[in-house]
């Protein structure tokens, strides 16, 4: 089972808060990767929230390919940085890449008078060209491009990872309020890089733990939905895409996207006033029903995070909060090395009913499904 | 030596032959009262013996009668196997012997110019059947957990009803953030996955039928098992149809439109709407032949449920005056959904057949979305009465065809819209739970079951050539006959409670399923968990192989 976690702060904070988050629950991953997102970007990248952002692990063909094809579309570089890289230290156990490409772009110009869902709409299929460039050549992954989101994934020791990248030491510049991290636990497939969570699609982020035993039910009816629903490298991928089928492309506001994965039971429902709408959507999205045993953690463009569970509750999670952030993770010992001085009194135990949402001014809700 | 005719059905052509001790008879005759089919008779042979009773050797010949049971042989009507005689003597002194060798398939045809008829199923069995060749091989250990049958709660549930896509659902979001329906939509319901499956009245006994009914209210109001039954196309007893129970009956139309009169006179009466309705097309049995009631059962009683004179009672082989799936669709479903205000699904039947992925992928695409069901039934399935040339020689297997029409579905990004309801053999060892979750595995929504429910309620019959008799009117168990002396042979509480029984059994073994993958609602397509050591097998339904 991989370790999943998640801060949300009303401060910038650098990425080796998740180290510290990750490392007490070490015995629950495997050492076979490391990865993290970050959304509402400070330091170094807080000038350019607006603009697309791009999180690329490449050759340098790989890179060259990348360039041309941006260029070709008419994007143009604004910013460059490059993670400052720890070549020296012998060891390590990680696989890396020979770059790993952070840049902002401007749009091209002929998006000037462009709407937000044009803009958006570029912006993956842009995302897809380049991965289908890379991916022919084998030339290496690109994780994001998006505006105010930087998404790292590495195949390794977690602890490794954090010193290759410096991730070990905190710093004002390479900051962001919102991060969600994961260390894998390699089970089912072989270990590539875009296989391991957290997963992203147009604002939302999804990282999840379990088996996800009806991978093969989601994925039929997925596959067909959106142009963005592609790769299933992961089972988990598939919670990602029905949040944003449910959210995005159905404008269905979030607390549905539970009534989607976990129906209530029928006797249930039946006695409830809103059965009307409940029994069409466990007809209609049936194939989208998840059953166990997961636990998912969320991130929506507007920043809202979030924690639900399936059905049975199969999969522990805890959240816990001091009056900066919150902090949602796997095991509580993780929480424990955060906020070590937080009211323990006040952790959440999510249950298997329940939505645990985190609100931009750290204003946690329990939706009770 | 005189002319000999050996065209003449003699015993040793018959498929069953009665082998009888006599050394063993108590001469009580319960069998010959026994035998509904006139298939044997109580009767004397002249027995020769030399025996020598003095001290010295002294052979004298004698001459005995020796009492028997006899078999009769005629043109047509021979033993059928059915074992009644065997089972009624206590001394088991009788009993029918299959016989491999039999010549019926000329004799009959060349003895009585026409072709045989019987009901049951094909019993041919050139193949073995492919859901015996399928596990449940994706068992959750240490992977996840898997769930424990007795301790958890599982949802057996199917849709029955037109399945509006996401994106169609006339859903709006209102001001307190919840969403609102702002149209009505064709009904959908959720039951138990498996139906009993259109067996009509008049191919059964009204007292099987009693019985059914029985179950399934008690399966229902009792159990809460939401389990439904077909009428099949025969009628509604008055008295049910202006009844609560109602609800728990999927009403079938058919060519013959028998008791659709009555039906819909009775509409206005009726204090809930029915389960569903099922437009009947074809029978997985027999494709190509339509409804058969042989006039030998069209009793009083069935002549006034149906609605019809004393006669062979034949459904067209098809719908007169639809030439097109179009066509149907709009009328016979506009006119099905009007007649119910659309507050009641209507579904269709059809036989299993190399056109069933067009015809789904057609009504997949019906604009009015008002298909509620698409029930295939394969070629094992029963019937209460055709020719032997369809039973056993027309038809298509059901699983490959299920799962192809699901895939087409899935290709279509369309799948669960319409519900896919399979049948054909299933249940037919006995296990249906098993039969059934594969077929959901593998993409169905449910299946229903016919045969299966006359095993349970005392049929003699089997897949080997054993009676087989349903057509005759003779059903010596008392399920598929409209004598009221031979309908008494059939306990109805009994029979009901053995089907509450089997279906409690079913029910906890479908849980037993669904725990060891970890599943707590029905696994629809999940043929991941599914696998097979037969290669053909595998590649054609898309399942792991494995040895
Ligand atoms: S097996 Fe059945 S049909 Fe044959 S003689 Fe016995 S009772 Fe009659
Ligand atoms: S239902 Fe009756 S006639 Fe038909 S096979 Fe069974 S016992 Fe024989």
């Amino acid at each position: 089972m991989c370790r999943i976690g998640a801060i949300k702060s009303n401060e910038y904070f650098h990425p080796s808060k998740t180290l510290e988050l990750m490392r007490s629950q070490q015995k629950g991953h495997d050492n076979s990767g490391f990865a993290f997102v970050m959304q509402d970007l400070g330091g170094i990248f807080e000038p350019y929230k607006d603009l697309p952002l791009l999180s690329m692990a490449c050759t340098d063909k790989g890179m060259r390919t990348a360039e041309d094809i941006l260029h070709s579309i008419g994007f143009t570089r604004l910013y460059q940085w490059t993670p400052d890289i720890n070549k020296t230290k012998e060891g390590l156990q990680i696989s890396p890449m020979p770059n790993y490409v952070f840049e902002v772009f401007n749009y091209p110009k002929l998006y000037k008078y462009a709407t937000k869902e044009e803009k958006e709409e570029l912006l993956v299929d842009t995302r897809l060209k380049l991965r289908k460039a890379l991916e022919e050549e084998d030339e290496g992954y690109i994780y994001s491009f998006w505006h105010d989101v930087l998404m790292l994934k590495e195949i390794g020791n977690p602890k490794d990872i954090g010193t290759y990248f410096g991730l070990h030491t905190p710093n004002k510049d390479f900051v962001s309020k919102i991060i969600t991290v994961q260390c894998r636990q390699n089970t089912n497939y072989d270990i590539v890089r875009y296989a391991a969570h957290p997963f992203f699609l147009q604002g939302y982020t999804v990282l999840a733990n379990g088996e996800n035993t009806f991978y093969e039910k989601n994925k039929n009816f997925q596959k067909n939905l959106h142009k963005g629903y592609i790769g299933f490298e992961s089972d988990s991928q598939c919670f990602l895409y029905t949040l944003h089928y449910v959210n995005k492309i159905l404008k269905w506001p979030l607390k549905y996207y539970k009534h989607v994965i976990t129906p209530l039971e029928y006797e249930e429902m039946i006695t409830r006033e809103d059965k009307e709408v409940l029994l069409r959507i466990k007809a209609s999205l049936s194939h989208l029903e998840i059953n166990g045993p997961n636990t998912i953690i969320g991130v929506t463009p507007d920043g809202t995070l979030f924690v639900t569970c399936d059905s049975k509750k199969l999969r522990p999670v805890v959240v816990g909060r001091d009056n900066k952030t919150v902090v949602i993770t796997s095991e509580v010992t993780g929480i424990n090395e955060v906020l070590p001085k937080r009211n323990t009194e006040t952790d959440i135990y999510p249950n298997e009913r329940e939505m645990v949402v985190v609100d931009n001014n750290l204003g946690i809700q329990r939706w009770q499904q | 030596m005189a002319a000999v005719d050996t065209t003449k059905i003699d015993k040793q052509d018959l498929v069953w032959q009665i082998e009888h001790k006599s050394e063993n008879c108590a001469l009580c005759g319960k069998c010959v009262a026994a035998c509904t089919f006139g298939a044997i008779k109580a009767d004397v042979i002249r027995k020769r013996e030399i025996i020598s009773t003095d001290l010295t050797p002294n052979p004298k010949s004698v001459e005995k009668a020796i009492p028997v049971i006899k078999q009769v042989v005629t043109k047509s009507k021979n033993c059928v196997g059915c074992g009644m005689c065997a089972k009624v003597c206590e001394n088991g002194a009788i009993k029918p012997v299959y016989n491999e060798r039999h010549r019926m398939n000329v004799k009959y045809r060349a003895n009585n110019a026409e072709s045989p008829k019987r009901g049951g199923r094909t019993n041919l069995h050139t193949e073995g059947r492919t859901l015996d060749k399928i596990k449940v091989g994706r068992i959750s250990q240490m992977t996840d957990p898997s769930l424990d049958a007795m301790r958890h709660t599982f949802e057996l549930l199917a849709p029955f009803g037109r399945v509006m896509p996401p994106e169609n659902l006339p859903l709006e979001v209102d001001s307190t953030g919840n969403l609102q329906l702002n149209k009505k939509i064709p009904t959908t319901r959720w039951i138990y996955p498996i139906i009993i499956g259109d067996m009509s009245i008049g191919a059964l006994s009204p007292r099987l039928w009693e019985a059914v009914s029985i179950a399934v209210a008690y399966l229902n109001e009792v159990y809460h098992i939401p389990i439904r039954m077909c009428s099949g196309e025969g009628g509604v007893p008055e008295k049910l149809i202006r009844s609560k129970y109602i609800k728990y009956l999927i009403i079938q139309i058919a060519s013959g439109h028998f008791g659709w009169n009555r039906i819909i006179n009775s509409m206005p009466y009726m204090v809930d709407d029915p389960a569903g309705i099922m437009i009947k097309i074809g029978q997985g049995a027999k494709p190509g032949d339509g409804g058969l009631l042989l006039s030998k059962k069209v009793a009083p009683h069935i002549q006034e449920i149906r609605g019809v004179p004393k006669s062979d009672l034949l459904s067209p082989p098809n719908h007169q005056g639809l030439y097109s799936i179009e066509e149907s669709v709009q009328k016979m479903f506009l006119s099905m959904n009007a007649a119910f205000k659309f507050r009641v699904p209507v579904s269709i039947k059809v036989a299993a057949s190399t056109t069933s992925v067009s015809v789904y992928n057609n009504l997949l695409r019906d604009p009015y979305d008002i298909v509620g069901g698409f029930f295939l039934d394969g070629i094992a399935g029963g019937t209460g009465a055709a020719h032997e040339i369809s039973l056993d020689h027309t038809g298509h297997p059901i699983v490959s065809r299920l799962r192809d029409c699901y895939l087409a579905a899935v290709h279509q990004g369309k799948q669960g819209q319409i519900p896919l309801w399979a049948a054909g053999g299933l249940g037919m060892k006995g296990t249906l739970a098993a039969d059934a979750f594969k077929m959901i595995c593998l993409g169905a929504n449910g299946v229903f079951t016919g045969r299966l429910i006359l095993q349970i309620a005392g049929c003699l019959g089997d897949d080997y050539g054993r009676c087989n008799a349903c057509n005759t009117g003779l059903c010596p168990a008392g399920l598929t006959t409209q004598n009221p002396i031979l309908m008494k042979r059939l306990d109805i509480d009994k029979a009901a409670q053995n089907i509450v029984n089997y279906f409690l059994a079913t029910d906890i073994e479908l849980k037993k399923l669904m725990a060891p993958i970890g599943n707590s609602s029905l696994p629809v397509g999940r043929s991941d968990a599914l696998v097979t050591v037969d290669k053909n097998v595998a590649e054609r339904l898309g399942i792991q192989h494995v040895c």
